[in-house]
């Protein structure tokens, strides 16, 4: 496990997050993520990780505390902002995978850049070297619905780091997959992730999944704390 | 990220996503496209039809007034003395007149090929005088017969111009012979009039062979002014007034231009806004399309927002969608609407059949500007439907919708009905609003915002309307099942619901009053066509000596004469007419379907009795005096209105006797006869013609009452032949509406089938279950429909048509159409549920469940 980083791509301070209702998910939440840092989020069921996620993409906001992501604080951002700043900085692994099945694998892994302004012969010919490294050599014509769960979850691994984001938000990128294809795909995404020198938090149930991470964290109403820690 | 870059990121996205939902789903925005174009093609076809007819219009109206600076004309056909032509032409400001005789009439002797004769105009002119105001109406030297320039205006010499010339069939040089005023003559055609090749039909004798040859000794009908250099024109007009007789009124082009267009105005008004109704169901139907596409789409939108496009991206691509599916469909529009005028003038003429301008066929006359309008509205129509559904992807929170199944959550369907009650109280007041210059613009308002009201509260109409099912606890799972989808989701029942309502209330609005008007109309022939047989003479008519011996003809009851006259009440107005009948002053209801309350006519008072419409139009109430334009203008007193359908721009009834005194004319040109029992109409008919003169006899026209009948609701049927196409149409968009609509919501639904099918529901249930669904929400759509249909319809009988057409009607209300609606509606509902069911249903269960979108 590497020592905590001098400036981190993520940091998380007194965080506090209340649901409608008043129950608090979770207060005085801590955490810094460092480049090439793949740290493990797990939980019971409800307990607020995918909140959490939603707080570090800007698509929700914490009722107090701070985020940064690679340096730039979300709560100085607008709804705008926190979207330039997810088009540029952040990508998305779900659960149930979301590609678009109306557009070709290229197209969808090209979604981010295309976003970004890239062109889209640009963006197209980035997206299918990316589905190369991630396993989908000469697939790139090819229609969503032609795929395996496992071969969906590369397209989206793909579409989440083809722009290069600083960070990479990972909920449950398993939860729809058999065991022997969940292994390959954690494997894919570790072995990605940290090529590209980004950090990222990884959603998960699973002590499976959780093992590929450099740091295990368990959420608790409490915040933050070591997943061995009872 | 430049704001180039930004640009180019929203076209590439916008591109490949827009793309790839219409590969997926191509039907869906067809239809969309179609109903935008429905309501484009039929807004600009009538559009054009009516600038084609009114440009044809003005221009016959140019050609026979030819270049004079103002004119004189008569109130009637009687016209007035030729001694006002000699006051005129010494009157200030005036550097020169010229006498006109201003005949209908038409070539050759006999009956005409068609009730409507030949459309020709003759007139009668002086030439020296003809050359200095109007030398367009002198044949010049190009076009005389080579024979004999100089005898141009030779009392046997007619010029033509050059439609009558075709339409008379003969050449120059030859003989033709022109019927006007009952009586017919012989002429040889000397010259061309330099008219160029319009479509008016214009014969030119002189003046004084006119008034020998067609009876009409010392009148004239018209005298055309030239302007004194430097005379102002107004200044000129009110001296005018002052010495007219009451028979006579100042016309000039705009009194003109105003009669022409206030004669059609209310029916092109309506006809336009009838097209415009097509255009706002087309409205709905994009909104419905678009809402539920919004729907189906959430989760991808909340990806892209995820991935980092901006709220107002979103908005951006869904407007988009709206602006091409509006361009495409108002473009197709375009195209289909100039089919439409073209081939709609070739058929039924330039008054859609409704028997407003008769004579040529008007040439398409292309407006680019109306095409850009029209395009402007089908895109307005298109970007208004998916305004809200744009706002609702823009709404979305992404991180909520990421998570969603797929149904859109449940508004508070209390802000619904506040809404819709809103609107519709809006829609109650506009209707109490008077027409704006003659046209019913707050009726149409007050119809819009019923539609609108009725549309804004179906969330909150449908959970009513479910209610008491809901609350029965229906045995059995499928229809449990139906209602309570139906019931837990009253927004996606609205707005499937929203085309349905949309087509229906317009259907069953435009039918109640189809109905109700065709009704009053039936009723009133009854009232209107006594006796067993009419016949009538087209000009000219019977002395009283012919009325004696036809009354006295064997077979015969009894016979009642009458005559209808044009009379200019105002030069801005349409002639009215003046029907000469027996109506006995204390019982006016035995002679005409009297409507209202009558007057007791004061001592020696001259009564009269005036149409609903002469009274809208010109504000006249019972009891009121009216000097009416006729020889000494006589005041009359107005004793009671009657109902016409038939005279639009109005009528005023007068006894026989009373007309006799006042202007000594005794001829009439119409009866109505009463046959003995067993006697045929055929030989009353001779027996008729062998009581007058053969000439007259070869021109009398005879038809049984019934027969007229039958004739009238046929004309009446014909001329709504255009309402009833509009409403077939609004039928097909509506219903097309509906599939697509179900289809969208029965596909969007593959994952709950699935998990019903893993629970143990068979395919069957579910097949069921759709089919009382589409039946559940096709009765509600039906009932909010015809609510707000009758509701619609209230306002079309009593605000709408008497404001735009001056007549009332009592209500029907056509129970086989909406019994076939119902049916029909329920059913294609029901069907279009279960064929959507069934694709649906065709994929695998499994993966159903397990698949993303």
């Amino acid at each position: 496990m590497r020592g905590p980083p001098t400036s981190p791509m993520l940091a998380l301070t007194g965080l506090r997050k209340t649901v409608p209702g008043g129950r608090v998910l979770f207060e005085a939440l801590d955490l810094e993520v460092a480049p090439d840092e793949i740290v493990a989020v797990m939980g019971e069921s409800g307990v607020g990780k995918s909140t959490l996620l939603n707080l570090v993409a800007g698509l929700d906001e914490a009722d107090s505390g701070r985020i940064a992501i690679a340096g730039q604080p979300l709560e100085a951002l607008d709804d705008d902002g926190r979207t330039r700043l997810r088009r540029d900085k952040i990508g998305f692994v779900f659960q149930a995978f979301h590609i678009l099945p109306h557009l070709s694998l290229a197209q969808n892994v090209a979604l981010p850049l295309v976003l970004q302004g890239a062109g889209g012969a640009v963006g197209v010919e980035r997206a299918t070297a990316m589905l190369d490294a991630v396993g989908l050599a000469g697939r790139a014509a090819a229609r969503p619905s032609q795929l395996s769960g496992g071969e969906l979850q590369r397209v989206a691994l793909a579409r989440a780091l083809v722009h290069r984001p600083a960070l990479v938000l990972a909920d449950e990128p398993t939860g729809n997959l058999d065991p022997e294809t969940a292994d390959r795909i954690l494997h894919l995404f570790a072995q990605q992730v940290r090529g590209s020198g980004a950090a990222a938090i990884l959603v998960t149930h699973s002590e499976r999944a959780a093992a590929v991470a450099d740091r295990r964290l368990r959420l608790t109403s409490a915040g933050l704390v070591p997943h061995d820690a009872r | 990220m430049t704001p180039a870059e930004g640009r180019r990121f929203s076209a590439t996205a916008l591109a490949w996503m827009m793309l790839g939902e219409w590969r997926a789903h191509p039907g869906r925005v067809v239809v969309a496209a179609l109903a935008v174009a429905v309501g484009v093609a039929l807004g600009f076809a009538v559009h054009l039809i009516n600038g084609s007819a009114q440009a044809e219009l003005s221009r016959a109206m140019r050609t026979i007034n030819a270049e004079a600076d103002l004119a004189v004309r008569a109130s009637t056909p009687l016209g007035f003395d030729e001694a006002l032509y000699a006051t005129l032409a010494r009157a200030p400001g005036i550097a020169a007149a010229s006498p006109v005789v201003e005949l209908p009439a038409r070539f050759g002797a006999g009956l005409p090929k068609s009730f409507q004769g030949s459309g020709l105009s003759l007139l009668g002119l002086d030439p020296l005088r003809a050359g200095e105001v109007t030398p367009s109406l002198v044949a010049t030297a190009a076009g005389l017969a080579a024979s004999a320039p100089e005898r141009v205006f030779d009392a046997d010499v007619v010029s033509l111009s050059p439609a009558a010339l075709t339409a008379s069939g003969a050449k120059l040089g030859q003989r033709v012979i022109i019927t006007a005023g009952g009586r017919s003559a012989t002429f040889r055609v000397g010259g061309i009039l330099p008219l160029g090749d319009g479509a008016q039909q214009i014969a030119v004798i002189d003046i004084a062979a006119a008034q020998w040859a067609f009876g009409c000794l010392g009148r004239l009908q018209r005298i055309d002014l030239t302007l004194a250099p430097g005379a102002a024109s107004p200044r000129v007009e009110a001296d005018l007034r002052k010495r007219l007789p009451a028979e006579a009124q100042v016309v000039t082009d705009s009194t003109q231009a105003r009669r022409g267009d206030n004669l059609t105005l209310a029916y092109r008004v309506n006809l336009q806004m009838l097209a415009l109704v097509a255009l706002l169901t087309g409205a709905f139907l994009v909104y419905s399309a678009q809402s539920l596409s919004v729907a189906r789409r959430r989760p991808q939108f909340a990806l892209l927002r995820v991935l980092g496009l901006e709220r107002r991206g979103l908005l951006a691509q869904v407007l988009a969608e709206g602006v091409v599916v509006g361009g495409t469909g108002a473009l197709l529009g375009l195209g289909l609407g100039l089919g439409l005028a073209a081939a709609t003038l070739r058929i039924l003429g330039g008054d859609l059949g409704s028997g407003f301008f008769q004579g040529a066929t008007p040439d398409l006359v292309v407006e680019p500007l109306a095409a850009l309008v029209f395009f402007a509205l089908g895109l307005a129509a298109a970007l208004l439907g998916s305004v809200l559904p744009a706002l609702e992807a823009g709404r979305a929170r992404p991180g909520i919708a990421l998570k969603d199944l797929g149904d859109p959550g449940e508004g508070d369907t209390r802000r619904s009905a506040l809404w819709g009650l809103g609107l519709l109280a809006a829609g109650a007041l506009a209707a109490l609003a008077p027409a704006v210059y003659g046209v019913s613009l707050f009726g149409y308002l007050s119809i819009g915002l019923l539609l609108a009201g009725g549309v804004a509260a179906m969330p909150w109409l449908a959970r009513t309307l479910l209610a008491p099912l809901q609350r029965a606890a229906p045995r059995g799972v499928v229809l449990e099942l139906a209602l309570s989808r139906l019931w837990g989701a009253p927004s996606q029942a609205a707005v499937a619901l929203c085309g349905i309502v949309a087509s229906v209330s317009l259907m069953a609005a435009m039918g109640v009053m189809v109905t109700s008007l065709r009704g009053s109309v039936d009723d009133w022939l009854g009232d209107i066509l006594p006796g067993d047989m009419l016949f009538r003479v087209e000009s000219g008519g019977f002395d009283p000596d012919q009325q004696a011996r036809i009354a006295a003809a064997p077979g015969i009851t009894g016979v009642l004469f009458q005559k209808s006259l044009p009379m200019q009440l105002s030069p801005d107005h349409p002639p009215a007419m003046l029907v000469v009948r027996r109506v006995a002053a204390g019982a006016p209801v035995d002679a005409l379907p009297i409507i209202g309350r009558t007057a007791q006519v004061p001592a020696g008072a001259t009564p009269v009795w005036i149409s609903e419409p002469a009274s809208r139009l010109y504000g006249i109430a019972v009891g009121e005096r009216l000097t009416l334009p006729l020889p000494r203008a006589p005041e009359v007193f107005v004793a009671g209105v009657w109902r016409d359908y038939a005279r639009q721009a109005g009528a005023i009834a007068m006894d026989d006797a009373d007309y006799a005194k006042l202007t000594g004319d005794r001829m009439r040109n119409e009866a109505s006869v009463t046959l003995q029992p067993g006697v045929r109409p055929r030989a009353a008919a001779r027996a008729i013609r062998a009581a007058v003169p053969a000439e007259l006899a070869a021109q009398v026209q005879f038809v049984e009452t019934s027969q007229m009948r039958a004739i009238a609701l046929r004309v009446f049927d014909s001329s709504f032949a255009l309402t009833y196409a509009l409403e077939a149409i609004a039928i097909a968009v509506g219903l097309a509406g509906v599939a697509a609509t179900m289809s969208a919501q029965t596909l969007a639904r593959t994952k709950e089938f699935g998990m019903l099918r893993h629970v143990g529901v068979l395919r069957r249930q579910i097949i069921a279950m759709l089919a009382c669904e589409g039946a559940a929400l096709g009765a509600v759509g039906l009932v909010a429909g015809l609510g707000l249909g009758l509701a619609m319809s209230q306002v079309l009988i009593h605000v709408v048509n008497p404001q735009s057409f001056h007549w009332t009607m009592e209500t029907r209300i056509p129970l086989g159409l909406f019994a076939s609606l119902a049916a029909g509606l329920i059913g294609a509902c029901a069907l279009t549920a279960v064929l959507s069911g069934r694709r649906a249903l065709s994929a695998d269960a499994v993966r159903a469940v397990r698949e993303d979108w």
